[in-house]
């Protein structure tokens, strides 16, 4: 239960007399408060600090460190003061959950000393409240990988006894380990640069002789540029090749993104050396020699830089995919909206929509070549406000997306991260609700209430040393909250069963009529262990109309008899069906005569009984007096 | 001529489009299309406060002592900052000792009987004078706070309807896993049942009188009634 609403709870029982007029049975006893102390203000010393705090605040989480006698053993005798000698500051934020029911991760707070002092006063992290979890698992997280980083640096220490191929693979990955691995870096860069400017020089046009037009230097000096690409090509070869023998798992490497773009940088070198005869290819031969250009992304593996902007774009995919889609909306509008506004102006370039597209987009971007522009008035109107939203869609946005990038990579790796934290903080919630909240605080409530029942059926009517029983095993506070729950229960004639054990009531209730019978029976006077108090009454008029109006007074002798047999069967319910409640039942002799009785009046009847949970509404007038006749005909 | 109609149409028609366009725009809320103006809420959550009266007064007003009501006082203003409590917070507040069933109707009429001023809130006196009466009260204050709660619209009788509406809200808190299987009509019973208990006459309708004088002759009312008295 929360912190502040147990203060609340004296309100709710004395609220529970607003029932006691309405009931039909007697309330359970309360709970005494035997040992209750006046409230007392205790002091904490940590580090120097003192912290003043009423004893009962410290009590409501009896399963940490100041809320148990563990404290003890930090009591100071000669000041009567707890001392410890811990961080002061991290200690508000412990001592204020204790107040508030809350946990806050203050924002400056360091996690490992926070994650520390939680473990050393004895709070789960788990219990952090909204507001703060998010930011504590973030920093949580970040620390993780800081540490993961930092076992990795360590780990790119020599290690003795390498192989040499994972000596290779080192190297390969780390140009820092080794002036060997060094050497071959700044080389494979240079000829990436070299091969990467040939490419580009090829195509410069070069001084001609005067007769001939001109021509680009690749053609000029074929055999210059021939010869330098067969060098780069042997150079990336080997290193590919090099590459793929160091690697630790071949098979995923040769699926990394790196590989593939070396085997696309060199694979167009072959490909030209084995069709160089064939002049029907060489058109696609031409082709082929645009893939050469990937040679420059090979310098991605030398700059982290372009590592990190690939890996960014590849998470943004999502935002500019929306950004491209918005577009080209916007441009299909426009497109539209201009070709049927110049449809109309002869010698117009808009000759269709696809056509119109090219305008937009120049347009749009504010490039404005000029190309196409609108000759009616309506054209240019359009084309205005086109070129106007251009700008809000286009460039305003950009820089958006540029902070976005940082943004978008955060959120997209917390969002992936939320959903697995979602999933482990499902089970962590279901963690927290064991210790403070509802769930199992109804299945506490139903757990007590069996080992009650059994108290009482036992002691009819010593109360006080079922008291003790049931404050042995909860808190004073559970105790009185249970006992309000049992008032319920007895103003209303029903009880709280879990979950299953609905269902399972509900199911077997259809298929089975006798049942029904005994357990109603049960639960109204086996529960509460004061049927003979009541027997004694005169004014049990009201109990048969209320839950089971196929209740009848005969059969309320028996009672005494099996008293404690009919508490003990009915404990029993929630692990065991009806059937075996049914053979419980017929098992006892002093029922016999009864259930004889019983079975008479069900077979007579056709129809259900009332007590079977179907819905039946109409059913209750009819058959409840016929059962009442029947049976006490018999 | 009809060259001119046709641009005409196609002007209009593109009119329409854009204006569709710009319809769109401001559907996705990239055009402003309002404004909103929940300051002034935030405005009036915060200039609500109330302090109690002081505590001699309550002292002599009710039947706690000055260290009982200390007590209450800290839990009530711990829950409650502002120092009242508004429907909603006492309805979230009581739920919270119920959690298989929805306490929400009963809870609305436990409101309304500890809201004496029907203000619509719930200040320290309130809480601590229908405290004081259910805890420290004679049985005849008791029986008489009983009847003022059943009595929904304070008139003085109690209807089947209004008591109808208590069972229901009675009920409710059970919630949906009870055993035996909480039927429609349970609660309709239940009240049937305490008509013939109480409504002594007949007529229809229980009075204070008849509710009082009842509950005077049932032993388990009257031993129930002295069943929380240790509260505190």
């Amino acid at each position: 239960m929360a912190a502040g609403v147990a203060a609340w709870l004296p309100f709710a029982r004395a609220a529970a007399i607003g029932w006691m007029p309405v009931a039909n049975m007697p309330m359970p006893v309360a709970p005494s408060e035997k040992n209750k102390r006046q409230d007392e203000l205790i002091i904490l010393n940590v580090s120097g600090r003192r912290f003043q705090t009423w004893r009962n605040t410290l009590d409501r989480y009896p399963d940490t460190l100041l809320g148990s006698s563990e404290k003890e053993f930090f009591y100071n005798e000669e000041s009567k003061e707890y001392f410890f000698d811990r961080d002061p500051d991290v200690f508000r934020s412990v001592l204020n959950f204790y107040r508030t029911g809350k946990l806050h991760f203050p924002r400056y707070e360091c996690i490992t000393s926070y994650d520390e002092e939680l473990a050393f006063f004895g709070i789960i992290p788990e219990i952090i409240g909204d507001c703060c979890y998010e930011e504590y698992k973030d920093r949580k997280r970040e620390n993780a990988e800081r540490l993961m980083d930092d076992q990795e640096d360590n780990k790119d220490a020599k290690l003795p006894n390498m192989t040499f191929r994972e000596t290779m693979w080192r190297a390969f990955e780390n140009p820092h380990t080794s002036t060997m691995a060094l050497v071959f870096y700044y080389v494979t860069g240079f000829f990436i640069a070299v091969s990467v400017i040939t490419n580009v020089v090829e195509t410069v046009p070069c001084g001609s002789s005067p007769n001939q037009k001109e021509v680009p230097c690749g053609e000029r000096y074929t055999v210059a540029f021939f010869c330098m690409d067969t060098a780069c090509v042997m150079i990336f070869t080997v290193e590919y090749l090099m590459r793929l023998f160091a690697a630790p798992s071949r098979y995923r490497f040769m699926r990394s993104v790196m590989s593939i773009i070396d085997v696309v940088a060199i694979l167009p070198y072959y490909i030209g050396l084995v069709m160089t005869d064939n002049e029907d290819v060489s058109g696609a031969f031409v082709t082929l020699r645009v893939f050469r250009v990937f040679r420059i992304f090979k310098f991605s593996r030398h700059s982290q830089g372009l590592r990190i902007l690939g890996y960014t774009l590849k998470s943004c995919a999502s935002e500019l995919g929306f950004l491209l889609f918005s577009l080209t909306m916007a441009i299909i509008i426009f497109a539209t909206v201009m070709f049927y506004a110049e449809k109309g102006s002869s010698s117009s370039k808009f000759t269709s929509i696809p056509a119109s597209f090219w305008y937009t987009i120049v347009t749009m971007t504010t490039l404005g070549y000029g190309d196409m522009v609108p000759k009616t008035i309506a054209g240019k109107i359009f084309g205005s406000i086109c070129s106007l939203s251009g700008v809000l869609v286009i460039a305003l946005p950009v820089p958006v997306i540029v902070s976005n990038f940082s943004r978008i990579y955060h959120q997209n790796q917390r969002a992936d991260k939320r959903r697995a934290q979602k999933v482990q903080k499902a089970r962590l919630a279901r963690i927290r609700i064991s210790k403070t909240g509802s769930a199992v605080q109804s299945s506490a409530f139903l757990h007590s209430k069996r080992n009650g029942l059994f108290n009482e059926a036992l002691e009819l009517t010593s109360s006080i040393d079922e008291d003790q029983r049931l404050s042995k095993s909860t808190s004073l506070l559970e105790s009185q909250h249970h006992h309000l729950l049992h008032c319920l229960e007895k103003t209303t004639n029903h009880e709280f069963v879990d979950e299953q054990y609905y269902q399972q009531s509900y199911l077997e209730a259809g298929m089975q009529n006798y049942p029904s019978r005994s357990p109603s029976l049960s639960s109204q006077d086996g529960v509460t262990g004061t049927c003979c108090t009541r027997r004694s009454k005169k004014h049990h008029k009201p109990l048969p109309n209320t839950s089971a109006p196929a209740h009848i007074p005969p059969l309320k002798h028996t009672h005494q008899l099996g008293l404690q047999e009919l508490s003990t069967i009915h404990i029993q319910p929630l692990s065991t069906s009806r059937s075996s409640l049914n053979m419980r039942v017929d098992e006892q002799a002093p029922l016999n005569c009864q259930s004889s009785q019983i079975t008479t009046a069900i077979i007579s009847i056709p129809t259900p009984p009332v007590t079977t949970p179907e819905g039946d509404a109409h059913l209750p007038a009819g058959p409840a007096h016929q059962n009442v006749v029947k049976v006490s005909a018999l | 001529m009809l060259s001119m109609n046709l641009e005409g149409l196609e002007m209009i028609a593109v009119l329409v489009v854009v204006v569709l366009f710009v319809k769109v725009l401001e559907r996705f809320g990239l055009l402003e299309a309002g404004y909103d103006d929940s300051v002034e809420d935030e405005l009036e959550l915060s200039a609500v406060r109330h302090r109690p009266e002081g505590l001699e007064q309550l002292e002599a007003q009710t039947r706690f002592s000055r260290k009982e009501l200390q007590i209450l006082y800290r839990g009530f203003k711990n829950e409650c900052p502002s120092g009242i409590v508004n429907e909603e917070t006492f309805k979230e507040i009581y739920a919270q000792f119920f959690p298989q069933g929805d306490a929400t109707t009963y809870a609305h009429f436990l409101f309304n009987a500890f809201d004496t001023d029907h203000n619509g809130s719930v200040s320290f006196e309130d809480f601590v004078m229908g405290l004081s009466i259910l805890l420290r009260g004679t049985v005849q204050e008791k029986l008489n706070w009983a009847f003022n709660l059943y009595d929904i619209n304070k008139d003085g009788f109690i209807t089947k309807e209004e008591m109808l509406d208590i069972m229901k809200a009675i009920y409710d808190m059970m919630g949906k896993c009870t055993y035996p299987v909480l039927r429609e009509e349970a609660p309709r019973q239940h009240v049937e049942v305490f008509f013939q208990k109480m409504d002594k006459n007949k007529d229809g309708v229980v009075t204070i009188d008849e509710f009082i004088d009842c509950c005077q002759n049932d032993e388990n009312i009257m031993r129930s009634m002295h069943l929380f008295e240790n509260v505190l």
